[in-house]
């Protein structure tokens, strides 16, 4: 069966958007238990993680032949990961300090792992932003080496994630693991594109 | 396999010998995986075999005893838990910890005492209850109140006679791996069983409690069944659960948290919002429940608004280096 990239389109769309959803349920129903905050923190937390890595993958899934059509999705998905990332930003503002401005400054400084994580929405604000085709005409050769800096975001999250681990460490070396696959994926392919470049002009 | 704790009406030692009862552990590794299934379906949080207790109401005020503040739902208190031994899942207690077996039970006393000694379950239960409405504040910023059941620790170490050179207390949580699923995870990096320890003076005083129940009931095993140590003016991870060993010694123990991290995790681990954690501001707690809409922020007091109780026991103390 053949589905039309529209459709697919939709159906990843509503994949995407079906964890907000959920969330918005258990909210709804008290189904959070009696600290929501926490839950909700973890929850989108996770899912802007899963998405970033899930939009990492396109690109290598459509060069090994899996998936030709993967990079139609790219943005979506990225857009998504950005999407959970700030409810993650605005839970931890309302429900962890109270958009207390000194309080957000002293966990900056003090906490390097919450300044991890807000570095790891930061890079993703310029791709979020410059995601249109408008920006993306604009910005020409520019936009490719912007959009490079989806790498150190999620390198940012994995180390947010891995600095908070304290007893159980598996959870935070699966994401590691995971990053880890995907980044090496593509400094391999660059160091073989290089060689390969060298070789001819010798 | 899950037998649950019940106070026994007779001797647990006319109910089952031990040589019995070791027997039937046999039986049950031999039936093996087949009684699996049957006994995770059984694990149900819902279950409820909690006992009903005789006690006192709680009393003084003054002492810090009691607490006008709202409690918090005791489906809550049951349902949120940190206790490793069954996963880190704020749920996962909850959800196994009633593979473990809390009947027989015993506590084994001994170090700087004169007369070293085991406590079973019925001496234990033997101890003449009180109700203490304490607040419980984790370091994780949350914090609850609760209704717990039990007697102050010093009437328990009193029957061992500590001598004088008891300084420190040191505490160990069950271990059994069979029983407790976190404890076999490969990714774990606690070094189990789980060990806490006091100061001699913070053991011996009065709020210091050896808690053997909640909201009228013996204590669900997610909670620290049977019976779980309360320090109220310390972070919850202080109040070490399902103690089986208590050691008298005479220098300070060491104590699991401690020996993961200790830029992070102090022995005094005293509330305190001025002294602050690497991880979590301390400076606020969320008193649970919460909502969304309002996360119940509140101001962190002073070892838990205990000061006025505890504060003495630190005096002279530079509480940023003895954190």
């Amino acid at each position: 069966m053949k589905i039309g990239n529209r459709m697919l389109w939709l159906l990843l769309f509503l994949a995407a958007l079906a964890p907000f959803l959920w969330l918005v349920f258990l909210a709804q129903g008290g189904g959070l238990g009696p600290d929501p905050a926490r839950e909700l923190m973890h929850f989108t937390g996770e899912w802007a993680l899963y998405l970033l890595a899930f939009t990492l993958c396109l690109t290598p899934m459509r060069r090994l032949g899996l998936w030709s059509r993967a990079l139609r999705y790219r943005r979506m998905m990225g857009m998504f990961a950005f999407f959970y990332g700030c409810l993650h930003l605005l839970g931890f503002a309302q429900l962890y300090v109270g958009w207390s401005g000194a309080l957000i400054a002293e966990e900056l400084l003090e906490r390097p792992y919450i300044l991890a994580g807000f570095l790891g929405w930061l890079f993703m604000l310029p791709l979020a932003i410059t995601s249109t085709r408008g920006w993306q005409r604009r910005l020409g050769r520019k936009w490719v080496s912007l959009h490079k800096l989806v790498y150190p975001a999620a390198i940012a999250g994995v180390v947010h994630v891995f600095w908070q681990a304290r007893s159980d460490i598996g959870e935070a070396l699966l994401y590691v693991a995971i990053v880890t696959v995907l980044l090496a994926y593509r400094l391999v392919l660059r160091l073989r594109t290089e060689s390969q470049r060298r070789a001819q002009t010798a | 396999m899950a037998s649950r704790f019940k106070i026994p009406h007779i001797a647990s030692s006319e109910i089952t010998s031990e040589t019995a009862y070791f027997n039937r552990r046999e039986l049950i590794k031999v039936a093996g995986m087949a009684a699996v299934p049957t006994a995770l379906a059984g694990c149900s949080s819902a279950e409820s075999a909690e006992t009903p207790l005789d006690f006192a109401a709680a009393g003084d005020a003054g002492a810090g005893f009691t607490t006008s503040e709202a409690l918090t739902p005791e489906g809550d208190v049951k349902s949120y838990c940190n206790f490793y031994e069954f996963g880190t899942d704020k749920g996962d207690p909850a959800k196994y910890a009633s593979e473990m077996t809390t009947d027989p039970w015993s506590i084994e006393v001994d170090g700087m005492v004169n007369k070293p000694g085991k406590l079973n379950l019925e001496d234990i239960m033997g101890f003449e209850l009180e109700e203490r409405i304490y607040r419980f504040r984790c370091v994780e910023a949350w914090s609850m109140v609760v209704p717990w059941i039990g007697f102050p620790l010093y009437k328990l170490l009193e029957k061992f006679e500590p001598t004088s050179d008891a300084k420190y207390v040191e505490f160990r949580t069950l271990y059994r791996r069979s029983e407790m699923r976190g404890t076999r995870s490969f990714t774990n990096i606690i070094d189990w069983p789980y060990r806490e320890g006091l100061r001699m003076d913070e053991a011996m005083h009065p709020l210091t409690l050896m808690a053997v129940g909640m909201y009228g009931k013996t204590l669900p095993n997610q909670n620290g069944a049977p019976i779980r140590l309360v320090v109220p003016w310390k972070y919850g991870f202080k109040s070490i659960k399902s103690v089986v060993q208590i050691r008298l010694t005479s220098k300070q123990p060491d104590t699991s948290w401690q020996a993961l991290a200790a830029s992070e995790y102090g022995f005094y681990s005293n509330v305190n919002p001025e002294v602050d954690h690497p991880r979590w501001s301390q400076r606020y707690e969320r008193r649970l429940p919460s909502t969304l809409l309002n996360p119940n922020r509140i101001p962190t007091q002073k070892f838990n608004g205990y000061e006025e109780q505890v504060g003495a026991l630190y005096a002279g103390m530079d509480l940023s280096k003895y954190y």
